[in-house]
């Protein structure tokens, strides 16, 4: 049987903050779109998606990384990203941020319209539910504000971790409130955000359970902050960790 | 018949009505600082999570159960479209027909203006106060300030807006205005004030809601008969019938726009529909977003004088007050079409933790962080920290009955503030900052040298695995509270470059 994905060139975005701090994500979605058959590409020319930029009103700084953008992934069938709030700022802001650069405006558009979080190129493109993955814990799931109102991944993310084998899934309360990070809006505002992160991590640890997952290392770096400090059981991971996972109970 | 004339006592400031804090609000320090002073006060967060969880629920039953909901938001962003790209027209067709209708039309460029017309008038009819009905825009131009200093008394008769003006306080919501206040302080307020303004509360009074609505109905009811002067906004005006319209749940605006003799309405030029028709719409829509209710228990229309049967002297004051500078920019003008329903701020994270006051503005909430600094200006402390308070999680993008995209306008704001910070010839950590991060940001060969110093920094500190505080700045204002990893010892290119880029 030919894998689902084979055939098909994608570019790896891996975004700033994955390539930094939590490299091991991109690394894992490169191995898991390469075992479902693509070419998986990923250019050193790729920086950010800019929305640190944009959204604190360095709008200059922005276009400069949609510049890097498609220098690092034109030609691409798909690019994906591990991020539903980058592949959102792509998705939503290049094209405003080209608008008056004709050279790269059409460039920015067509390639925002190819950019999918890893859960739309699996869902969407491939038509894949179940990736094979085992991961026999209990996970609470936090859907990111972008990915739900931006990216809206809708329920993409629960029917991946739904075929996790061994996952026992434990609602989240309040899951679409906001968990304070807000890129510079964490940096700006520190005592407000700080209060969001500290009820949304009490919500996360009163679920009991063992792990709490994110389409977004952002957010998770936020909760995960709190809950660290407080020694907290629950860990934060990644949803493409849980759906590279081959641990067996 | 002519009363006679009514003397009204004076507090122990030698004022007819109670004090609000001192200061204007324009004055007040960036949000982050009045933040961090709202976020001491847990039993505030306490009032305001209860309240703002309700009022949610109510909101998203209510809108849930309308089939063609979303169409009726896109008509109504259309309809407020339309009168924003011909406002002068309908301002003009409102003028004419109110006029016509035998009420005088005045314009007022600012509040100034609109607080010289309105004292004129209450002077012209020498009543010594007046009865208000519920309004944001009279709130905007701090109106009763103005009264108090020409010497009249004007009067809260909504029941929240009571319980703060009483209270010697601000509203700290555009629906709500007394939403951080719980019953036992109400009972408190009630006990303490209400006796120096006029009718004191009952002997023994509790905390149980009916006891506290019966006393604000005792001592607003000598208020109502004897007054001789009302005011109010308006939540509509159609210009095809010059008719005014104020939606409310408790039926003192009611009074306020029957019983006196002399009614001034203060209304903000973009509250405009073309025609009655039209009000079907936002009738449907209003309730339901903002109390969360199928339909308002009190709608009153009127229009112009009818004689024989309600005020006789019927004014209008139209007031533009910053909106024709909101107006002129296609993009951001989207926020002159809020109807103030306030589910925005109901729905947002960090009204939910900071309440109204930390705003620096009577608009708190996304609505605010945008109307407010587009109709002041981006020149105080405050107003050029408003377009930050937020995250962008966009909560309040969908919940918004005329559609207001509110990241974009905070975005166009965030930008203007940047640009701003440029040329106002001071030094900014951040604009510094972003500047150069904006370089390594901007080619990938420049972001793999900021990688290379990352993971050379991540295995320095590799043996930590976590910062837990006592880093510099930047770090530190991160790590008060929070724990932050190190970086990686091999950052996400490298490890690709060794694996796939072997040649």
């Amino acid at each position: 049987m030919t894998p689902p994905a084979s055939g098909l060139k994608v570019g790896l975005f891996a975004t700033c903050v994955n390539d930094l701090m939590f490299p091991e994500t991109p690394r894992m979605v490169a191995q898991m779109l390469g075992r479902l058959g693509a070419e998986v590409v990923s250019s050193p020319k790729q920086t950010c998606c800019g929305q640190m930029f944009t959204n604190t009103g360095y709008v200059k700084q922005g276009l400069q990384t949609v510049e890097a953008y498609i220098d690092a992934f034109s030609g691409c069938d798909y690019v994906v990203g591990p991020s539903a709030s980058c592949v959102g700022s792509v998705r939503d802001q290049h094209s405003w941020l080209t608008k008056d650069h004709p050279n790269l405006h059409q460039e920015a558009v067509e390639l925002s319209a190819k950019t999918l979080d890893l859960t739309e190129f699996l869902i969407d493109v491939l038509n894949v539910d179940d990736v094979g993955a085992s991961f026999p814990h209990s996970v609470t799931y936090h859907s990111s504000c972008h990915s739900l109102r931006i990216t809206k991944l809708g329920d993409r993310p629960l029917r991946l971790l739904r075929a996790v084998k061994g996952l026992t899934l434990i609602d989240l309360p309040d899951a679409d409130r906001c968990c304070g990070f807000g890129g510079t809006f964490s940096m700006k505002n520190p005592d407000v955000s700080i209060a969001m992160a500290t009820s949304k991590a009490k919500a996360i640890a009163n679920t009991g359970a063992q792990f709490v997952t994110a389409p977004d290392n952002a957010c998770l770096l936020n909760i995960g902050g709190i809950l660290h400090r407080q020694q907290a059981r629950i860990r934060p991971i990644h949803l493409a960790a849980i759906l590279s996972s081959k641990e067996s109970a | 018949m002519t009363a006679a004339p009514i003397v009204l006592p004076r507090d122990a400031d030698g004022r007819l009505t109670p004090a609000p804090p001192p200061g204007e609000l324009i004055d007040m320090p960036r949000f982050p600082v009045n933040a961090k002073h709202e976020l001491a006060n847990t039993e505030q967060i306490g009032n305001l999570e209860r309240a703002t969880a309700t009022i949610r629920g109510k909101r998203a039953a209510r809108a849930s159960e309308v089939a063609n909901w979303e169409e009726l938001r896109s008509a109504a962003e259309a309809i407020k479209n339309k009168v924003a790209r011909n406002l002068d027209h309908y301002l003009l067709e409102a003028e004419a027909k109110l006029t016509a209708a035998g009420a005088q039309v005045h314009w007022a460029r600012d509040a100034e203006e609109a607080n010289r017309i309105i004292v004129d008038l209450v002077k012209q009819t020498k009543a010594p106060e007046v009865v208000k009905a519920k309004s944001m825009v009279t709130q905007e131009i701090n109106m009763n300030e103005a009264l108090e200093a020409a010497n009249i008394a004007a009067w809260e008769t909504d029941l929240a807006e009571l319980i703060v003006q009483l209270g010697h306080d601000r509203p700290s919501h555009i629906l709500v205005p007394a939403i951080h206040k719980n019953r036992h302080q109400i009972r408190d307020i009630f006990v303490r004030e209400m006796g120096i303004y006029g009718t004191p509360a009952p002997a023994g009074l509790t905390d149980n809601p009916t006891d506290l609505t019966a006393a604000a109905r005792t001592h607003l009811r000598n208020k109502f008969m004897r007054a001789q002067v009302g005011t109010s906004g308006g939540n509509f005006l159609v210009a095809e019938t010059g008719t005014l319209v104020v939606v409310e749940s408790e039926g003192n605006a009611r009074m306020c726009l029957t019983l006196p003799d002399t009614l001034i309405s203060v209304v903000g030029i973009e509250k405009i529909v073309p025609t009655f028709d039209d009000l079907e719409i936002f009738m449907e829509l209003l309730p339901r977003s903002s109390t969360g209710e199928r339909m308002n228990p009190y709608s009153s229309m009127w229009t112009g004088v009818t004689p024989g049967d309600g005020p006789q002297n019927v004014h209008v004051v139209l007031v533009d007050n910053g909106r024709s500078t909101v107006l002129a920019d296609p993009i951001t003008r989207q926020t002159l079409r809020c109807l103030r329903c306030s589910a925005c701020m109901n729905t947002c994270p960090v009204y939910d933790l900071v309440g109204g006051h930390a705003y620096g503005s009577v608009y708190p909430g996304p609505i605010g962080i945008c109307l407010t600094p587009q109709m002041r200006g981006l020149h105080s402390a405050v107003d050029l920290s408003l377009p930050y308070a937020c995250t962008l999680c966009e909560a309040c993008v969908d919940v918004c009955p005329v559609k207001i995209n509110f990241p974009e306008v905070t975005i166009n704001l965030r930008k203007d503030v940047a640009d701003h910070k440029r040329h106002d010839h001071r030094p900014h950590l951040e604009t510094t900052a972003i500047s150069a991060a904006g370089f390594f940001f901007a080619k990938g060969s420049r972001f793999t040298l900021m990688t290379k110093a990352s993971s050379l920094f991540g295995r320095l500190f590799g043996w930590k695995r976590y910062f837990k505080g006592h880093t510099p700045w930047p770090a530190k204002v991160w790590t008060s509270a929070r724990d932050l990893p190190v970086p990686a010892k091999q950052s996400f290119r490298a490890w690709w470059k060794k694996n796939h880029e072997r040649s």
